[in-house]
């Protein structure tokens, strides 16, 4: 056990650790300095917390004052200026919320099936190829494309398509659909490779054909989750303003029809109210006029968005928890 | 698809349905690249009038826009692009470290049924619709932050890019990248905890077994490990920023000048919010010029993001 | 010159959970003293109150005392900060700060504590460390490329270099040959041998043989069944407790191994 050779120490030099001693002054600094990052950490998660609840705050106690029934079952139809409608209310958004249903519904249909496939081809059929790797770098930088790019795509296409000036709500579907695909294919990926193989062998062991495993089994396992990104996904575009702007128009009325005619939704209904401020009120209309009239109906119309979202979020997030595949850790 | 419906029955019926799932499989897969190339060339197509079109007729319409100040795209789209860069930018330095700052929170101070609450908050902000962004920012933010706008370019004023005196209302770029830096904080934070959990344990304790306090076993090893991701993160949130419409119509007092002055109004516009607001009032050729900046930012933002996945990509190797 | 532990009436928890019971041995200045014992039985737990790296997972803690010379490592007005830069630790897995270069690593200790620090006395310090790390002749060439790019066994002794370059009066070692080969093994265990001149050393192992080759003394910890806290069953000098241990746990676990 004894070392008969040399110590390899024999030639190191001779070290003086006072030297390398902390001052207590420094130590003391540090001290400060830990404790300083610690507080200024801290500090920007507060920072960021004024905005949100200043935010959340103003719409809720803003838009209550006209969110109500009549303010969800009328159009624009017949308001003028900031006098009261017949029917004792001041316009309403149930146009703009059929518009922002249908406008997304046509999104969901365009983009669910074409993500869930393109999913299924990067997770079950690519073998990791060049070609699914650049797809999948597609997916990531489509994801990234502006809205408003997006808005201008879908109006070129139908223009140079349909014939100058095409304006409808279909149009306005395409914009979404090309912000929502990338969504799409990110959730479903992830949900199609969190299903364990175990499953895709037992079900090739048995000789079923590979289509059927994965209608069967894979994507049978994944719904759940697939599902939940869908709704994640919608509640995205349900909010997206500026493509929407340029394709589906703004209109009074409410129109039913998809493919033709401008189509009012809620957050463009926002935009616009927001844009027109405010409205003037003869002399002799009386007190019941309000010249604020525009700007309360955008927080109302900002409150509803809101609620829409939130609720979306939250099926959302209750389906990927409650209906989760179990699946070990 | 007729032969899906039969295809269990034989064994025939079903290799074809296997072929044809397959190709439908394929075809999406390609679609994203043809959809991609697609939006290239309509938009290139739309906004051909301005490069193959007539140029006397071209500078008529660019003179229009601009109340006679630009007479070719290059000058029309030059301040727009550098006031796009500038407002991205602005968010994206007054996001960055409040973002990385509340990553670290989550990741590394709070308890973890607080940092579980917190990333629900972050969500929360990253659902919230852009106009509804824009609504705040113009009715909320614009009138309350005057007294501090203010206050900078009172004390700060002989730094440039703060140089006085501030707009009042505050419609300026220096407002704008407050309510865009709220937005992109959700992207950036949840990228970033993203990466710094993922730090490997056993450099953690390496630095605090050196005698390190928390905030230097960061600096040693949360913050070298995540670097890539908190560029890459920083990245994705400019490409948002650079893209985002209503905030910036809905707040900034436009003008197409190269000034970097923050706090001042009617300086800069970026393309998107130009788009959206002068695309109503615009005749044929003018839609074509307006989709010609649309081209300019497409590509910036692919460029952006292409860039960002790309240092992922390095970093998970 | 390496300081004795004095560890008294040491319980250890995870929460609510009593992780280990009732601790209470006595560690020799300038001896090794080897913690062996099944998995789960609390030994690596133990060593990490010993530098207060337990407490860095929320919600552990102690109760007890842990007496380095004297002076209570859990005392209210001690900075665990300040108690890991005198107890040095090597863990499991070699890890060398990735993005540093060999110097870089060895200096990372000393960095934080000083601030200014000539070129030349780092110079020396890195030279003096890697020495004594039994590293310097294989790395003196290449001291800026990066200290991953080096061996299992040399990155393990470079993680030795640079917790001694803190000069710290005990190393902790939890079971620092676990991921290295048996030449690399070797090479750390004669390491061990040669830094017990200057240190304190307590060291876990799962290698019965590694601790009746390198201890004097040997510490056998053990549990009643999962979910029970472990505790010390049996403490003796090592020869005692492999040639003619009093206890009969720690006898059947060592003649288990041995066969």
């Amino acid at each position: 056990m004894s070392t008969v050779e040399q110590s390899p120490m024999d030639k190191a030099p001779v070290i003086d650790f006072d030297k390398f001693k902390p001052s207590r002054s420094h130590t003391a600094a540090r001290k400060r300095k830990d404790f300083a990052m610690g507080l200024l950490i801290g500090l920007a998660f507060i920072v960021a917390l004024i905005p949100l609840i200043s935010l959340l705050w103003t719409t809720i106690s803003n838009g209550m004052k006209r969110l109500n029934l009549n303010f969800l079952s009328y159009n624009m139809s017949g308001v003028i200026g900031g006098k009261p409608t017949p029917s004792g209310g001041y316009g309403g958004i149930l146009h703009a919320i059929i518009g922002t249903l249908e406008i997304t519904l046509g999104a969901m249909v365009i983009s669910v099936p074409i993500g869930l496939m393109c999913a299924v081809y990067l997770v079950e059929y690519s073998n990791r190829s060049g070609l699914a790797k650049s797809v999948s770098l597609l997916v990531d930088v489509m994801s990234g494309i502006p809205s408003i790019v997006a808005g201008l795509f879908a109006f070129s296409m139908f223009t140079i398509i349909a014939g100058p000036g095409t304006i409808n709500g279909f149009e306005g579907s395409v914009a979404l659909s090309l912000l929502m695909i990338p969504t799409v294919v990110k959730s479903s990926e992830e949900m199609l490779k969190v299903v364990p193989n175990d499953l895709r062998e037992a079900s090739y062991a048995l000789g079923v054909t590979k289509q059927r495993t994965i209608t069967k089994i894979v994507l049978r396992t994944a719904l759940p989750g697939i599902v939940s990104g869908v709704i994640l996904a919608i509640a995205r575009v349900i909010g997206e303003t500026a493509p929407l702007l340029m394709t589906a128009g703004y209109i009074a009325t409410t129109n039913m029809n998809l493919f033709s005619g401008q189509m009012t939704t809620l957050p463009v209904y926002a935009y616009q109210q927001y844009s027109t401020l405010s409205v003037t009120c003869p002399a002799s209309a009386g007190p019941s006029c309000v010249t604020s009239i525009p700007m309360e109906r955008a927080w109302a119309a900002a409150l509803m968005l809101i609620l829409i979202v939130l609720l979306l979020n939250l099926i959302g997030r209750i389906v990927a928890k409650v209906f989760a595949v179990k699946t070990e850790r | 698809m007729s032969s899906a419906s039969n295809s269990a029955t034989t064994a025939a019926g079903g290799k074809t349905a296997d072929k044809v799932f397959k190709g439908v499989a394929y075809a999406c897969g390609i679609l994203i690249l043809v959809t991609l190339a697609a939006v290239a060339l309509f938009l290139l197509f739309r906004a051909w009038p301005l490069i193959g079109g007539d140029q006397a007729q071209n500078v008529a319409a660019i003179e229009s826009f601009t109340g006679n100040k630009a007479h070719n795209f290059w000058q029309f789209v030059g301040p727009l692009m550098f006031g796009t860069v500038l407002v991205a930018a602005s968010a994206l330095i007054v996001s960055f470290f409040i973002s990385v700052g509340i990553a670290l929170f989550i990741s590394h101070y709070a308890p973890k049924r607080l940092a579980t609450a917190l990333s629900y908050v972050i969500d929360l902000l990253a659902a919230i619709p852009s106009v509804i962004y824009g609504l705040w920012g113009g009715i909320v933010l614009v009138p309350a932050v005057y007294p501090f706008w203010n206050w900078v370019a009172t004390y700060f004023g002989w730094i440039p890019i703060f140089a006085g005196p501030a707009a009042n209302p505050p419609r300026t770029v220096a407002t704008v990248a407050l309510v865009l830096a709220v937005m992109i904080l959700p992207i950036i934070t949840s990228l970033s905890r993203d990466i710094f959990l993922q730090t490997p344990r056993l450099q953690e304790e390496a630095a605090l077994a050196l005698g390190a306090t928390r905030w230097e076993m960061i600096k040693l090893a949360v913050l070298p490990f995540g670097r890539s991701g908190m560029v890459s993160a920083s990245m994705l949130g400019l490409g948002r920023a650079l893209g985002e419409t209503m905030a910036v119509l809905m707040i900034l007092s436009p003008g197409l000048t190269y000034s970097a002055h923050l706090l001042q109004a009617s300086k800069n516009q970026t393309i998107a919010a130009n788009i959206a607001s002068q695309y109503p009032e615009a005749n044929a050729l003018g839609v074509s010029i307006l989709i010609g900046t649309g081209l300019v930012l497409f590509l910036i933002t692919f460029l952006v993001n292409f860039i960002a996945r790309k240092i992922v990509e390095k970093a998970s190797v | 010159m390496g300081q004795r532990i004095d560890v008294k009436d040491l319980n250890i928890y995870y929460g609510d959970f009593l992780a280990v019971e009732n601790v209470n041995i006595e560690i020799e200045p300038n001896k090794v003293t080897a913690f062996i014992g099944p998995s789960g039985c609390g030994k690596s737990t133990v060593l990490r109150t010993l530098d207060r790296m337990h407490e860095i997972i929320p919600g552990a803690h102690v109760k007890g005392e842990v007496l380095l010379e004297g002076r209570n490592l859990y005392a209210k007005d001690v900075d665990p900060v300040e108690v890991r830069r005198d107890v040095g630790m090597v863990f499991q897995r070699p890890n060398p700060f990735p993005t540093m270069s060999i110097r870089e690593n060895v200096l990372a200790g000393v960095k934080l504590n000083n601030r200014k620090i000539n070129k030349s006395d780092a110079d020396d310090l890195v030279e003096w460390a890697l020495r004594g790390a039994n590293l310097w002749n294989e790395v003196k060439d290449r001291l800026d490329n990066p200290g991953v790019g080096l061996s299992g066994g040399q990155q393990q002794r470079l993680c030795i270099a640079r917790a001694v370059a803190v000069h710290p009066q005990v190393l902790l070692m939890d079971e620092p040959c676990s991921a290295l080969d048996p030449i690399s093994t070797l090479a750390v265990e004669d390491l061990i041998n040669e830094l017990k001149k200057e240190y304190t050393i307590v060291i876990v192992t799962h290698n019965m043989q590694q601790a009746a080759r390198i201890a004097d003394y040997t510490a056998f910890f053990n549990l009643k069944a999962v979910g029970q806290p472990g505790h010390l069953t049996y403490f003796a000098d090592t020869t005692t407790m492999f040639n003619n241990p009093q206890n009969e746990e720690a006898e059947r676990y060592i003649s288990g191994r041995f066969g």
